[in-house]
């Protein structure tokens, strides 16, 4: 039953920061159908915003493109694909340390991929250097209880 | 940002009115910057009881402010930090450098200063 998904839907926007807190708040609204706890509901927000701030920081750069985030409801989980069309990542193991980051003059804390495979029960990224990145994460919902 | 300055204790309060991401983290550390060079306090508080939402961008904020108190002499604390804050601070390991402090000095934040 698990791969009969119950709703789906898609977004693109433009690499602007200012969309950060759009992406988040629309991706959390489309979960609330499995009405999950409020803790679940804010583990989805960071790791939204932590995905979709490193499309724009380190994907696009200085340049705007498109991030596309694509979420399909299953009946005790949502998977969450964000993608970039971006200049991609070149070590993504070393990515994914804590505390490694290559903007520290941003003060960035080298923490996002660290938060968004703690706050969420998978996490997959897939890379291609001059081609993009795509960040798939999915997270289980106790008590979901999907209303058609 | 709400901004309380106490000149006897020589205390500086900063509440942060909004939403903690990349997007609006470099214009409260702007004004954070302003105000602690402005008052250079002994001591900083953060104020989240008006913050429901905090991503990684807020641990490189509070740690840049961190590190400008302590340049300056000076201490920080964290107050009313709310669950999904604390649970981004504390994966990041700055509740062990930074202390969350329930009231200042015997009074409930939010009453004092």
């Amino acid at each position: 039953m698990e791969n009969v998904y119950e709703n789906k839907m898609k977004l693109e926007f433009l690499s602007k920061s200012s969309n950060e807190a759009f992406a988040r708040i629309t991706v959390a609204s489309f979960a609330s159908q499995l009405d999950p706890s409020i803790e679940e509901i804010s583990d989805i927000k960071t790791s939204v915003s932590e995905a979709v701030t490193n499309s724009i920081i380190h994907g696009y750069e200085d340049k705007t493109g498109i991030i596309k985030i694509e979420c399909t409801l299953f009946s005790n989980s949502i998977e969450i694909q964000i993608s970039d069309n971006g200049k991609g990542i070149e070590n993504i193991e070393q990515a994914k340390e804590p505390l490694y980051t290559t903007k520290p003059e941003l003060e960035r804390s080298g923490m996002g991929f660290t938060i968004m495979e703690n706050f969420m029960d998978e996490l997959k990224i897939e890379s291609v250097v001059g081609v993009g990145t795509k960040v798939t994460m999915k997270k289980v919902i106790n008590n979901s209880n999907i209303s058609n | 940002m709400k901004v309380t300055y106490n000149e006897k204790d020589k205390l500086l309060l900063l509440q942060i009115t909004e939403e903690i991401d990349h997007h609006s983290s470099e214009k409260i550390r702007t004004r954070a910057d302003f105000e602690i060079q402005k008052y250079i306090p002994k001591k900083l508080i953060i104020d989240f009881s008006k913050v429901n939402f905090m991503d990684s961008a807020g641990i490189g904020m509070i740690l840049g402010r961190y590190k400008m108190i302590t340049m300056f002499g000076g201490t920080m604390d964290m107050v009313n930090v709310t669950p999904n804050v604390k649970k981004v601070l504390e994966m990041a390991g700055i509740t062990k450098i930074i202390p969350i402090i329930e009231e200042i000095g015997g009074t409930k934040i939010g009453k004092c200063v």
